[in-house]
């Protein structure tokens, strides 16, 4: 169907479109481990986004954009924390509730700041993340096979790319093999036992979704001074939700998340070039089909067809201690 | 926590004092941008009541909120979060545009309406049908569900739009214009008796459905014994099964009617405003209709009320945006999302401050007859 280095070009989009997903997936596995749903993922991407690009187009430096895209983010998560922790009110409204400001926000404070609907001004190289060639790409370029796949594929993306799939095995060996990791999947399950173990429920719970919030802080600077050269209204377009369909559909587990985002980018990856083009057998599929794909295959997981997804006992139920 | 609050306050008060924190935050940011908040609060209820085609425009905004509004609070009584009154409403256009394609070269309006009415329900529920079956019978959070199924209907709606129902020659994904047979006839009528004038407002007949169907919701929850299953389901799943009261049956039927009513509010800018069906109609009021329906405390009287302040954002915010440069029309999404904070999320922020205070305030007087306070808790 396709030649070598049209496929490579093809997974190497897909890592791209794949990266912010994962971050945003991990960054809700954090939250929906310690029994905190987060349907605001969306949003506080959004705020990164705009905040980094604000920031990169004030300071032009991608490192302080990149602190005021986790601060923004971050910010947003406290408040989440507080609504659905501290209050004890319904986690899915808080996220509703989120989206919305960040998605208001944006554009309003975009305007006033830049006066250009919502843009920010084009932001420079300097002010950017930029592809970070691996030693030896170009030398090892003439190995057969092996040579074109490290040098377009692994090697050339930027460092938020490289930083989120190592958060892959770190977030796995965090959660699964270190104090920190089992204390939060315990308020998630049972945070009664956990609190008569003499641990705080809710400072557990508040760290997990401040780390959520610092991970769709790196993101939303992604999407806006790696992928793109600044910040465009609703420059999420919805990956917060595909990025919370893939961590159902990883059944909220690191590695099976990152299988799940590679899955969703590629099918985005792909959308575009197969758009009129007929495909063996099926002939050809409207490209919304293809959109659409990531939210029916996590519709049929859900509904038990392939596997079953089963999230934390205690998700998205406030924890009130007895007295 | 678990002292009572006096009714006026947990209906009155409380809804009030967040409504005016997410007002004073609203504020902030009007301040942040640089505009004075008082003249822009004036630019906006002046936009949105101060003449006769601001109050038209408002009312025909807040007919889309309460058909929406309904629609989450039937399902909240249900105890379940239907988040896809968007997608439900948009794929309810289909059944409008299905109706007013179909007949509006043959018959008047009143013969249109009634079976694009019921092609809104069908399709609206229809579009909720996959989720409440996934959620009564294996389980599957109908929170996720929904927001999935609102991704894959703007996907399909797409789709559809551009492959069958677009007439041939035209670039936009809209259907064309309906005759006269597929357009509603305007409420200036009710606007005369008022002694003003409609302008040019799209406000139509579909208002008056929408109150039909808030008296319909009125009855079912609370008069019908199927309302009673509902509630009961939503209250205690638990004590429901228990009581006989069959789970499944009663999950499907209340998203059923949630996903109905979110089909209806179709009918008002597709039939009432528009004449066609166009990409991305609903524009966001399925998920204002969470905030109206939080706001409404899930009762049709205030979901009313509620859907009429949103209609005054969206008419106002539109006006104010056009006066006040530094404000674009993304405010009123930045309002509504504290409605949402503060109304929603945050509603229990001033509850153990005030049960302190009014706890504190009845011990007083009742310091002689002890035990009346006792039975509280």
């Amino acid at each position: 169907m396709m030649d070598f280095l049209g496929l490579l070009q093809i997974l190497d989009s897909t890592v791209r479109l794949s990266t912010p997903l994962l971050l945003a997936a991990l960054a809700g596995l954090y939250s929906e481990r310690s029994g905190v749903f987060d349907i605001g993922l969306e949003g506080k991407m959004l705020g990164g986004a705009f905040a980094a690009a604000a920031a990169a187009v004030v300071f032009g430096n991608p490192w302080i954009a990149l602190l005021f895209a986790l601060l923004a983010s971050l910010g947003l998560a406290i408040i989440h924390a507080f609504a659905s922790i501290t209050v004890k009110g319904n986690q899915i409204v808080s996220g509703v509730a989120i989206n919305f400001v960040a998605a208001g926000l944006t554009v309003l404070l975009g305007q006033s700041w830049f006066g250009r609907g919502g843009r920010t001004p084009q932001i420079g190289q300097e002010a950017r993340f930029n592809p970070v060639e691996l030693p030896g790409a170009d030398t090892l370029s003439g190995i057969p096979f092996l040579g074109p796949i490290y040098r377009d594929l692994i090697s050339g993306h930027n460092i938020i790319v490289y930083f989120a799939f190592l958060m892959v095995p770190v977030t796995w060996w965090v959660i699964f093999r270190t104090r920190f990791g089992l204390r939060l999947r315990a308020v998630g399950e049972n945070p009664a036992a956990v609190d008569t173990a003499g641990i705080s429920v809710v400072w557990a719970r508040y760290r997990a979704v401040m780390i959520c919030g610092l991970l769709c802080g790196f993101a939303g600077a992604y999407l806006s001074i790696g992928l793109s050269a600044g910040f465009v209204q609703n420059m999420t377009a919805g990956k917060g939700f595909i990025a919370l369909a893939a961590l159902i559909f990883a059944k909220w587990r690191p590695l099976n998340a990152m299988w799940a985002c590679l899955l969703f980018g590629f099918l985005d990856a792909v959308a575009i070039r197969l758009q009129g083009v007929p495909l063996p057998v099926i002939g050809a599929v409207p490209v919304q089909f293809i959109q659409a794909l990531p939210y029916i295959l996590t519709v049929v997981l859900l509904a038990g067809f392939i596997g079953k997804a089963v999230p934390p006992k205690a998700g998205g139920v406030p924890y009130t201690k007895e007295r | 926590m678990k002292h009572q609050l006096p009714k006026w306050v947990d209906y009155g008060l409380i809804p009030l004092l967040n409504l005016i924190t997410a007002f004073l935050v609203a504020g902030l940011v009007v301040l942040l941008v640089g505009e004075n908040p008082l003249e822009a609060a004036y630019l906006l209820v002046r936009g949105a009541f101060g003449y006769g085609g601001g109050i038209g425009y408002t009312m025909f905004y807040a007919t889309n909120f309460i058909f929406t509004g309904l629609s989450v609070a039937v399902a909240i009584h249900c105890g379940l979060f239907n988040i896809g009154s968007e997608g439900q409403a948009y794929v309810g256009g289909i059944g409008v545009a299905a109706a007013c394609l179909a007949l509006d070269h043959y018959v008047p309006w009143y013969v249109t309406f009634p079976l694009a009415v019921v092609g809104a329900a069908a399709f609206g529920a229809a579009w909720a049908l996959i989720p409440a079956w996934l959620q009564a019978k294996r389980g599957s959070h109908v929170v996720i569900t929904t927001i999935m199924f609102n991704f894959i209907a703007s996907a399909l709606m797409i789709y559809l739009l551009v492959e069958v129902f677009k007439p041939a020659g035209s670039m936009a994904p809209e259907t064309r214009t309906f005759e006269t047979g597929g357009q509603l006839p305007k409420l200036d009528w009710l606007f005369e008796l008022f002694g003003t004038s409609l302008g040019g407002a799209p406000f139509n007949i579909s208002f008056l459905l929408a109150l039909a169907a808030c008296w319909a919701v009125w009855l079912l929850i609370w008069r019908t014994r199927l309302g009673y299953e509902i509630r009961t389901t939503g209250t205690n799943p638990t004590a429901a099964v228990y009581a006989g009261i069959p789970q499944v049956r009663t999950i499907v039927i209340a998203m059923l009617i949630s996903g109905a009513l979110a089909g209806m509010m179709g009918l008002n800018p597709i039939m009432g405003d528009q004449y066609r069906l166009q990409e991305s109609f609903p524009a966001g009021a399925g998920f204002v209709g969470i905030a109206v329906s939080l706001m409404g405390r899930n009762h049709p009287v205030g979901i009313i009320f509620a859907a009429i302040l949103f209609g005054m954002l969206w008419q106002g915010g539109a006006e104010l945006a056009f006066d006040m440069p530094n404000i674009s029309r993304d405010m009123i999404v930045v309002i509504q999302g504290l409605v949402i904070l503060f109304a929603g999320a945050l509603e229990h922020m001033y509850r153990p401050a005030l049960s302190g205070f009014f706890a504190g305030r009845q011990r007083q007087p009742a310091g002689a007859a002890a035990p009346a306070s006792g039975e509280a808790g």
